[in-house]
């Protein structure tokens, strides 16, 4: 089907009187992911959100249950939230990341009902990445600029118009809603050349990563890796992947609030026992924790590498530490 | 969708001062809801997330055994917020309790077997809540020999003090209790945990072993000198947790969430870890 670019601000305000609508938009001039009344307000012309789409399903700051203690006993209301969402132009690296955090926050013993209930109630619009940015890597980690995986329907930009494709059944429902006319041959040609053709740097090599890094934990390669890191955390926070949280209790004396808050594994703190011992007490061992993490420990556990190649952690660190090069030099080594 | 975030109202019965610094108190909840006393089922091993309203949640293990029915014991260390807080609490004061988390000690695999279980400092709960489980007339047919051997610092520090003589009584249950420096008054042993074990020298199937790193860094060699394999030592191990659901990813090591895959491994299981714990 066909989506002619002078006609996505109507379909977006007809969308938007029948769901929440969350859609880049341009705030203090950075891009970020944010529920829109009108179609207009939606940037979809732009490289990508400064912070990952993860905070939609998974916001900074959330407040999990609110409650009262008092003479009539302890009352608590939990703040799940259900509404119907599209996430319309979401790149195919967060959309990915999403699959990723989807083995998180559900077990084989317990759900994360705030995150789920939204997951189960969200459509993705995935758009393609015709210009990949030059800190993107997602050729190199089973993602990719036209990776469909995740999303609900696909839009490919071919210019006056986006080429579009139901994926999902949920998606193909909400188009045959829609009334888009097809694709003619030209245009469906010219998004199969877009998404045969256009390539973010796909020249680290991950295969055997895992396996690599299974013995590697006591090399002297960790030693100076973290030298010129400052512990921002910046990388973490700015990672589709990374969900660590902290819970907090917000509260004056009988009323309370349970929030919890992205917290990263790149601070002391973290992990910071009450007796004053600390498991992982250096940068070394803190950013070895995170490379693990990703390209080891979450591969055992859910058999997916914890990284969709965004980039964000190359663009945003403020000491100019690059994963591709850490993933580069573990490969040459020995 | 249950929801695992929501804490479920017990009530304070009891707020008792564990130890002579006063520094560790053990409390007695109560069920206010008969349905949660139904509900909340758990083995020796498990621990729970204790909640101060207004304060936060802190998790703990759980200290009493699961042929106590009715209450749940918690013996807590003041360090942070929320063992101030609770420190603080008067009896009849409603909190939370979100559990119970984690794994446990393997008793049912453990049947049939003769246990050593080695405790030092207030790292006692659990092993307490194992050894009540043993020591109940419904279970203790099951369990060979079990020695106990128990350390801290001076005899105020000991736990459980009232129950420690009781066990002392008892034939069914070698109990050894040391601390690290002669006091007047005291007949127990005098040493670390690994010196009085190294004397001690168990031959049972299995060990059970909770205490201060130090102390079970010390303690290892010493169970693998008895004769013990790493299948056969069983440790309880402690991280910072917030979830306790497996999700905030701040307790693991290696691939392992202390929280969910834990807190007990064996140290077969442990050795294949990264030392970061």
């Amino acid at each position: 089907m066909i989506l002619n670019k002078s006609e996505v601000t109507n379909i977006l305000d007809k969308l938007a009187s029948e769901y929440r609508v969350i859609a880049p938009v341009e705030k203090n001039g950075m891009v970020e992911f944010a529920a829109i009344q009108k179609g207009e307000e939606a940037k979809l012309d732009y490289a990508n959100s400064k912070k990952p789409g993860k905070e939609i399903l998974f916001p900074q700051s959330e407040e999990l249950f609110n409650y009262t203690v008092d003479a009539e006993g302890l009352r608590m209301e939990d703040k799940v939230d259900s509404q119907a969402s599209i996430i319309f132009g979401m790149r195919p690296c967060d959309v990915k990341s999403w699959v990723l955090l989807d083995n998180v926050f559900k077990n084989d013993q317990y759900t994360d009902v705030y995150y789920l209930t939204r997951r189960a109630n969200s459509l993705v619009v995935g758009l393609g990445c015709n210009e990949p940015a030059s800190t993107c890597f997602c050729s190199s980690v089973a993602c990719g600029p036209f990776a469909k995986e995740g999303s609900d329907i696909f839009l490919t930009d071919i210019g006056e118009a986006y080429v579009v494709e139901g994926i999902s059944e949920k998606g193909k429902e909400l188009l045959a809603k829609l009334g888009l006319s097809e694709a003619g041959a030209e245009a469906t040609a010219a998004a199969a050349k877009l998404q045969a053709e256009v390539k973010a740097d796909g020249t680290i090599n991950i295969e055997g990563m895992a396996e690599k890094l299974s013995g590697m934990f006591e090399h002297p390669y960790w030693d100076s890796l973290h030298e010129k890191c400052i512990g921002c955390g910046a990388c973490t926070y700015l990672c589709p992947t990374c969900h660590c949280f902290d819970i907090a209790d917000e509260a004056t004396d009988c009323d309370g609030c349970r929030v919890r808050n992205w917290d990263a594994c790149m601070f002391p703190l973290f992990t910071l026992h009450g007796s004053g011992h600390n498991p992982r007490p250096t940068g070394k061992a803190r950013w070895r924790q995170r490379l693990m993490h990703k390209f080891n420990y979450f591969v055992e556990r859910y058999n997916a590498t914890a990284c969709v190649g965004c980039g964000r952690c190359i663009k945003n660190c403020p000491v100019n530490l690059d994963i591709r090069q850490a993933l580069a030099d573990i490969q040459a080594l020995d | 969708m249950r929801n695992p975030y929501l804490p479920l109202p017990m009530k304070l019965v009891k707020n008792f001062t564990e130890t002579s610094d006063k520094l560790i108190h053990t409390f007695t909840l109560e069920y206010q809801n008969e349905q949660d006393a139904e509900n909340f089922k758990y083995e020796p091993g498990q621990f729970a997330e204790l909640m101060v309203y207004g304060k936060g949640e802190a998790p703990f293990g759980i200290a009493s055994s699961p042929t106590e029915k009715g209450i749940l014991k918690f013996s807590v260390a003041k360090v942070g917020v929320v063992s101030t807080a609770l420190h603080m609490l008067q009896e009849g004061t409603t909190v939370g309790v979100r559990g119970p988390l984690g794994n446990s000690y393997p008793l049912e695999q453990l049947k049939g077997k003769s246990l050593t279980i080695i405790g030092g400092g207030f790292a006692f709960t659990t092993l307490r809540s194992t050894i009540q489980y043993i020591l109940d007339p419904a279970n203790r047919g099951d369990y060979g020999d079990l020695t106990v051997i128990y350390g801290a610092r001076n005899p105020g520090l000991l736990l459980y003090k009232d129950e420690l003589a009781a066990w002392d009584a008892r034939s069914d249950i070698n109990l050894i209790t040391t601390i690290d420096r002669e006091v007047e008054g005291w007949n127990g042993r005098v040493g670390f945990i690994p010196t009085v074990t190294k004397e001690v020298a168990p031959k049972t199937d299995y060990a059970i072993i909770c205490g201060p790193p130090v102390m079970i860094k010390f303690t290892m060699p010493v169970l693998v000198e008895c004769g013990f394999t790493p299948e056969r030592i069983i440790m309880s191990l402690e991280n910072r947790m917030k979830c306790g659901i497996g999700m905030c990813g701040r307790c693991n090591v290696g691939s392992k969430y202390v929280c969910k895959d834990g807190p007990v491994f064996t140290k077969e299981q442990l050795d294949k870890l990264p030392n970061e714990y």
